[in-house]
């Protein structure tokens, strides 16, 4: 089944309340999330990420990820396993169409700066529009903690690397070494 | 042919689901708007009443509440150690109000599920469609001898935030070197299982700066806690636990730790076996639902029975218990748990004033607690309905505590998560 097709299909879905009554809603199964990630997916911070305008896609892979505890956690791996790959997907559409709200953080704005120019060479192919909600992970406005942890995790080898993420981030690290990574957060954060 | 981007598709069937919506909601342009009555502001009330509102903007909702700001229990133990003030967990209800919700400040005395109109201490009378109950606990005074409310100001429970938690702070900050303060743990089931051993530890982590030689004595009514293998790591990591040693000592029910009476004149602690002196008695009541609950006739025993599909009391119509109040087993008397009732309560209202059955509900509940300096752990559960057996069970496989020996990065990164859990339980609760 084609992208479109299953998507179009989806949308019909959710025209006829009626047919799925009985399961919860992806906007019920959506609400038990806020307590943590904010109404309807915007956190207030500090450190647990938003999830408002989330690719569906993306929400989807890292809750199955979550599942087989492929990806380092400390409280969704958990969470993920109470779930159906139905109910991933219901939950993951609630998400992708929220706006995202986000809040202004501290930032450097020196390392901001830098952080832009390492953005623009190496990152916005992928993390379009300075990192806002697409196809890729959001990045702009992320809270900075979450950002570091996720980072954290991709150099210390307990999360698996995206495709062609781990080469973007060594050649950003060769153009600016050890700053290279705080520069990129600040830059980010900058990004509300 | 233009290319539908994956975006412009959200965007697009995000319009059109939400004129679907509209068609469905035939109710908009019909007579006057339904009354919802909520009762009490706390985290189940305030999450239903800002639901209700997102659900159905045209709902007139009313939110009566005796006191003007509401101060969180949870996250109460970091204002015992010094880690926060009591400012910074009191919360007012403009937010609410912001969402279109009339907030009362009033008590209530009374509620007719007759004629359903509900009855306040300020002589007020409020009619409803349906009204929601969510008073959270009352304290059961006679369990202990010797232990009442007009001694809580020498031994205090502050088992509600407040004038409590600034007293025991006081006299936290007060006591001799080398003192010892007495925990009185209460019986299951009661609000925030594993907060009893949180305060020990957020005490112990302020003696540890303050008053090395403390010590702080768990005296429990039960045989097993909350997250007790992680609490023993981190007492064993950061407090000495099991060595001679220890700042905290915890004795169970098999060894003696019920208590029987007090004496608040010499803060003397009668236990089941031996008799305790401490310096600071801290005496944390067994629990039933709050006043208000056995007022309206809405209890079984202690706690509220409810249809656990939409947490509609089980003893009067139109009447919905939330939170701490209801009897939601296997679901624990916690802030979260309260957060997710009230969203499927708000669902449940709504569907039915449009004369739908309401759907399936889910819940989820996820508890942090700070055990010490980078040192957080945490449950959850993600629940559905049984709804042949009307209780709400466990997804198989999924939550419980944050594992054993986690890493010292994860345990640091469960603080922050717990800080932040506590801002985005706020925010969604009432703001």
């Amino acid at each position: 089944m084609t992208k479109t097709v299953r998507n179009l299909l989806l949308a019909v879905l959710a025209l006829s309340p009626a047919l799925v009554a009985a399961a919860p809603s992806g906007e019920a199964l959506a609400f038990t999330c806020a307590g943590c990630h904010g109404t309807d997916g915007s956190s207030v911070g500090p450190s647990m990420p938003s999830i408002a305008g989330m690719d569906p896609e993306v929400f989807v892979d890292a809750m199955k990820d979550y599942q087989v505890d492929k990806r380092n956690s400390s409280i969704m791996n958990r969470i993920a396993k109470g779930y159906t790959a139905q109910q991933l997907e219901d939950m993951a559409w609630f998400f992708a169409r929220q706006r995202l709200q986000l809040l202004p953080q501290k930032y450097d704005a020196a390392l901001a700066a830098r952080g832009k120019l390492l953005h623009d060479k190496h990152c916005e192919k992928c993390h379009e529009n300075g990192g806002r909600p697409g196809d890729a992970g959001t990045l702009a406005g992320q809270w900075m903690p979450y950002l570091q942890h996720t980072m954290d995790d991709f150099m210390s080898g307990k999360r698996d690397w995206p495709r062609k993420m781990k080469r973007k981030v060594d050649a950003a690290i060769a153009d600016d070494g050890k700053q290279a990574i705080p520069a990129l957060i600040h830059y980010y954060a900058s990004q509300h | 042919m233009t290319k539908i981007t994956r975006r412009d598709f959200i965007r697009s069937t995000g319009g059109v689901a939400a004129l679907g919506a509209g068609l469905g909601f035939p109710h908009i342009a019909l007579g006057a708007a339904r009354r919802v009555v909520v009762v009490g502001g706390g985290v189940g009330g305030c999450t239903v009443a800002k639901y209700l509102r997102k659900l159905d903007p045209n709902l007139a909702v009313t939110l009566i509440e005796s006191k003007t700001t509401y101060t969180t229990c949870f996250m109460s133990n970091e204002v015992l150690s010094g880690e926060r003030t009591l400012e910074s967990i009191t919360f007012g209800y403009d937010g609410l109000r912001r969402h279109g919700v009339d907030v009362v400040t009033d008590t209530v005395v009374g509620i007719d599920p007759v004629k359903k109109t509900v009855a306040t201490a300020g002589g007020r009378s409020f009619d409803y469609d349906a009204c929601v109950v969510s008073p959270g606990i009352g304290f059961k005074w006679d369990a202990i001898d010797g232990y009442d409310e007009s001694v809580s100001e020498t031994i205090t429970h502050a088992w509600n935030a407040g004038p409590q938690t600034k007293i025991l702070r006081r006299q936290l900050q007060a006591m001799r070197q080398g003192g010892r303060v007495i925990i009185v743990a209460p019986p299951n089931p009661f609000k925030c299982p594993p907060g009893p051993y949180e305060r020990a530890s957020q005490i112990a982590m302020y003696c540890k700066h303050h008053n090395p030689r403390a010590k702080i004595l768990i005296l429990d009514a039960k045989d097993a806690f909350s997250k007790q293998g992680l609490y023993v790591e981190g007492w064993t990591k950061l407090y000495g636990y099991g060595s001679g040693n220890s700042m905290i000592e915890w004795v169970g029910a098999a060894s003696g730790g019920k208590v029987e009476s007090v004496d608040p004149s010499t803060l003397t602690v009668q236990a089941e076996i031996e008799e305790f002196q401490g310096d600071v008695v801290n005496i944390i009541p067994p629990q039933k639902a709050g006043a208000i609950a056995f007022a309206a006739d809405l209890v079984d025993g202690d706690w509220c029975p409810v249809d656990k599909r939409t947490f509609e009391s089980k003893r009067h119509k139109d009447i919905y218990v939330l939170g701490d109040a209801s009897s939601a087993a296997k679901m624990p008397k916690s802030a979260y748990a309260a957060n997710s009732q009230a969203k499927v309560a708000a669902a449940a209202i709504v569907a039915r004033f449009l004369g739908r059955e309401p759907g399936d509900p889910t819940f989820v509940n996820t508890c942090y607690s700070v055990v010490g300096e980078d040192f957080g752990i945490s449950v959850a559960a993600v629940y559905t309905l049984d709804a042949k057996n009307n209780s709400i069970e466990e997804m198989p496989k999924s939550g419980g505590v944050s594992p054993a020996n986690a890493s010292p990065e994860i345990r640091k990164r469960e603080v922050s998560y717990a800080h932040s859990w506590f801002k985005n339980v706020i925010n969604d609760m009432m703001e």
